[in-house]
């Protein structure tokens, strides 16, 4: 019975929504152009880089913020994993090992030009990170490295350095004044800076959120 | 009627639903992956709307690459819990009755 | 001086981050320290805004709708008061709750600075993108909290918790998505001039989705089935956090939209009695359970939901003078009480071992400095004079019967009734003299001061409620 009445109002909400959005006229207020007048000053050519890192910099403070807190989470409430030894996956196989080790080169090399081309084309802080930390998942099911036990003081230095670092520019700004206001003739270079504390923070992070996991629960 | 339309109409179907699955399936995982629909479309439906009057618009789209950051951070978070969940109790479902 | 918005904010976000780095269960020094310097920031931003006006931070500098204000008036000094004036005694409290090696302890200091951090971030916020981002932060680090080390009631808890979270914000996020594309901004200033009563349907639907996600987030009747889990089962500081500052954050903003953006699409008597008859639902639901719950924290945790049912009665009376100073006064008198009350709650059980009400025999004699703290605050949610939850339901009453809704003036006096019901169930057994030996664990006197602070900060502001009063007209 319940299960009808959802069904029936989620069908009647999308409906109406649908039958609306095609009566639409356009929107009063046009932020491609304002993003589009003001592209020069930000410090990057790519409008979204420019606005996820500028325009809308804070916004991206907090989303990190999200991040880090999601894997203290994750640390948080997980039980004692123990420590698993890496040769006992299933996927631990010799030339699954030697794929993998063979492609961590390659994988970094990407990393650092998705992170450098964020600035002109799509690319940024989070594609970098995320092929770092796909790069971490893949040595974990080869077998290559463990799980992560217990974050020790080195690991716990990387998840928060990028943010740490983000803060620290964001408060050095706003001793000058205003948050994340950066000065035109720096704002390009600053923005590379924190774009790479971000990249390795995050490939950190998001790693972690599958590999502080990794263990198999007792059975 | 242009692409644009097509995206922001085709994300309102995934949003519905993606929220009738969350709130009708019992499934812990599903729930989850439910809930990512309902992500999705919201986030189709935020690129949609601004592109139907013109190029695409820079602002959705680093709206919705913070949103999907965000939704990854949720459901990474709900993974881990419910994984505890079946470690400590073997079930992959929310109990239900208000126990005292 | 606007500066001072974005410190709020970057402070407890650093502490956070610190207290991660510097190891499991340390950082509290940290945080307390950090916490009396936001406390310190928070004051001289109500002066600021009380002398010259409200407060504007363009945050890059660019200005909306390209970039994001942080703004202060007097409604979100008041906020941001509260969330500090809470968050320090509670913080204080912590330290000396937690057992060293206690699980939940481990990461209690990030958890809990990133909470705030969002909480902060919430009340200064113009940018409805950015408030889904800060709704995000409050609402995983309040799951965290509650989840933390726990045992499997707690993560079932979290659970229930997470997922009605994560539907709200995803209704939140797609009635932002359908205004973006109506409007082309997300700019709350901005969209105040542009809505209006003529606005296309799609508006509506996208204010319904707003207000419904941020309804389940305050955990109005009948989306309220989270809380009482949540908040009965997490361990009493995390409590006090959630049923304080909480729901209050996600209730601020619904309050800041129907005033703000929401305001030009003049809903109507109809459509705004509805949170209210809601509301009433739920201080009658919420007292029931109370009265009925057999656990100390669950009668807490199912009190907050009756009292959140007040600050829904507003809804019709929204633009006459004085509703929002009621509403106000109602969520930071509610914050303090209840805040206190889950603290002492806290100190009862630990002493106690146990959680049950029938258990605390003999607790008034052992542990007077609690007992006090419980009915102090039971006074001002049972609306006694001098404290502020009397006049906050004094003020509720007469807006009320100024504009001719006697219901809602009585819905809040037979809430207040139904409270003392459940205030006195617990009193009463713990006056109860006992001639069995109680067995007493030990509790540190800066619990049972911080939780006697709370609460009679709840009725202390009483008796200062002008000068409150006066801010929020700003």
């Amino acid at each position: 019975m319940r299960a009808v009445a959802v069904i029936l109002s989620a069908a009647a909400f999308a409906g109406i929504v649908i039958a609306q959005l095609l009566r639409l006229s356009t929107p009063v207020v046009d932020l491609p152009a304002l993003v589009g007048e003001r592209i020069p000053v930000s410090g990057v050519a790519h409008p979204v880089t420019a606005v996820l890192l500028n325009f809308r910099g804070y916004d991206t403070l907090l989303e990190i913020g999200v991040l880090l807190l999601a894997a203290v989470i994750v640390l948080a409430a997980r039980g004692d994993e123990p420590a698993m030894n890496p040769a006992a996956l299933p996927s631990a196989e010799p030339p699954i090992q030697m794929f993998a080790r063979a492609t961590t080169g390659p994988m970094i090399v990407v990393a650092v030009y998705l992170l450098w081309a964020g600035a002109y084309q799509p690319g940024g802080a989070f594609q970098a990170g995320a092929v770092l930390a796909a790069m971490a998942v893949l040595l974990y099911l080869a077998g290559v490295t463990g799980n992560w036990a217990k974050p020790g003081m080195a690991l716990r230095a990387g998840l928060t350095g990028g943010f740490l670092l983000f803060l620290g520019v964001a408060a050095s700004l706003l001793i000058r004044g205003v948050l994340l206001q950066y000065p035109v003739e720096h704002a390009g270079q600053l923005i590379l800076l924190i774009e790479a504390g971000l990249t390795v923070s995050l490939g950190l992070i998001l790693a972690s959120l599958f590999l502080f996991l990794a263990a198999d629960p007792p059975r | 009627m242009n692409s644009g339309l097509v995206f922001a109409m085709a994300g309102t179907l995934l949003f519905a639903l993606g929220t009738a699955g969350v709130l009708l399936v019992r499934a812990l995982f599903r729930r989850i992956l439910a809930f990512n629909v309902m992500g999705s479309g919201a986030f189709l439906v935020l690129v949609g709307l601004a592109q139907r009057t013109g190029p695409p618009d820079p602002v959705t789209q680093a709206m919705v690459l913070t949103g999907i950051v965000v939704a990854v951070a949720a459901t990474a978070l709900a993974l881990a819990l419910v994984r505890r969940l079946h470690a400590l109790t073997g079930r992959l479902e929310i109990q239900q009755r208000n126990d005292e | 001086m606007s500066e001072l918005l974005a410190w709020l904010i970057l402070l407890p976000l650093a502490w956070a981050a610190v207290a991660f780095l510097i190891g499991p269960a340390s950082g509290g020094p940290i945080a307390i320290v950090a916490l009396a310097v936001q406390l310190g920031m928070s004051i001289r931003v109500g002066i600021a805004v009380q002398t010259s006006g409200p407060q504007l931070h363009a945050v890059g500098g660019w200005g909306a709708p390209l970039g994001i204000d942080l703004f202060a008036d007097g409604l979100a000094v008041a906020m941001i008061l509260m969330i500090q004036v809470v968050a320090l005694p509670v913080a204080v409290y912590a330290r000396s709750y937690f057992d060293a090696s206690a699980r939940e302890a481990r990461y209690f200091w990030p958890l809990t600075g990133f909470l705030v951090a969002g909480l902060n971030a919430l009340v200064l916020s113009t940018d409805l993108f950015n408030l889904y981002v800060a709704l995000e932060l409050i609402g995983l680090s309040a799951v965290g909290l509650v989840a933390a080390g726990g045992a499997a009631a707690q993560v079932n808890a979290a659970l229930r918790y997470l997922i009605a979270t994560l539907v709200a914000s995803g209704a939140y996020l797609f009635g932002v998505a359908l205004l973006y594309g109506v409007y082309g901004t997300v700019s709350t200033a901005t969209l105040a001039l542009l809505v209006s009563k003529d606005a296309p349907g799609i508006a509506w639907v996208a204010g319904g989705l707003l207000t419904v996600g941020l309804m389940v987030k305050t955990a109005l009747f009948p989306f309220h089935f989270w809380l009482p889990p949540a908040h009965g089962k997490a361990p009493a500081p995390v409590s006090a956090l959630l049923s304080a500052l909480v729901v209050k954050a996600s209730f601020y903003l619904l309050l800041r939209l129907w005033i703000g953006p929401l305001r030009g699409l003049e809903p109507g008597l109809a459509l705004a009695s509805l949170p209210a008859l809601l509301g009433g639902a739920a201080i009658l639901w919420g007292s029931y359970q109370a009265i009925r719950a057999e656990g100390l924290k669950r009668l807490v945790a199912y009190s907050t939901v009756a009292q959140l049912g007040y600050l829904f009665l507003i809804f019709p009376l929204l633009g006459r003078p004085g509703a929002i100073q009621a509403a106000v006064m109602q969520a930071v008198a509610h914050a303090l009480a209840k805040a206190g009350m889950f603290l002492a709650a806290g100190v009862l059980t630990k002493a106690t071992g146990q959680d049950s009400v029938a258990g605390l025999s003999g607790a008034a004699q052992r542990l007077p400095v609690s007992i006090f703290a419980f009915g102090l605050a039971g006074m001002s949610l049972m609306g006694l004079p001098p404290s502020s939850g009397f006049l906050a339901k004094w003020l509720l009453i007469s807006v009320s019967l100024a504009n001719g809704y006697w219901i809602i003036a009585a819905m809040t006096l037979i809430g207040g009734l139904l409270a003392a019901v459940y205030v006195f169930r617990v009193l009463r057994q713990a006056f109860v003299a006992t001639t069995e030996q109680v067995v007493l664990h030990p509790v540190s006197a800066a619990s049972e001061w911080a939780a006697l602070g709370l609460a009679a900060a709840s009725v202390v502001l009483g008796l200062r409620g002008v000068e409150l009063m006066r801010l929020l007209e700003v």
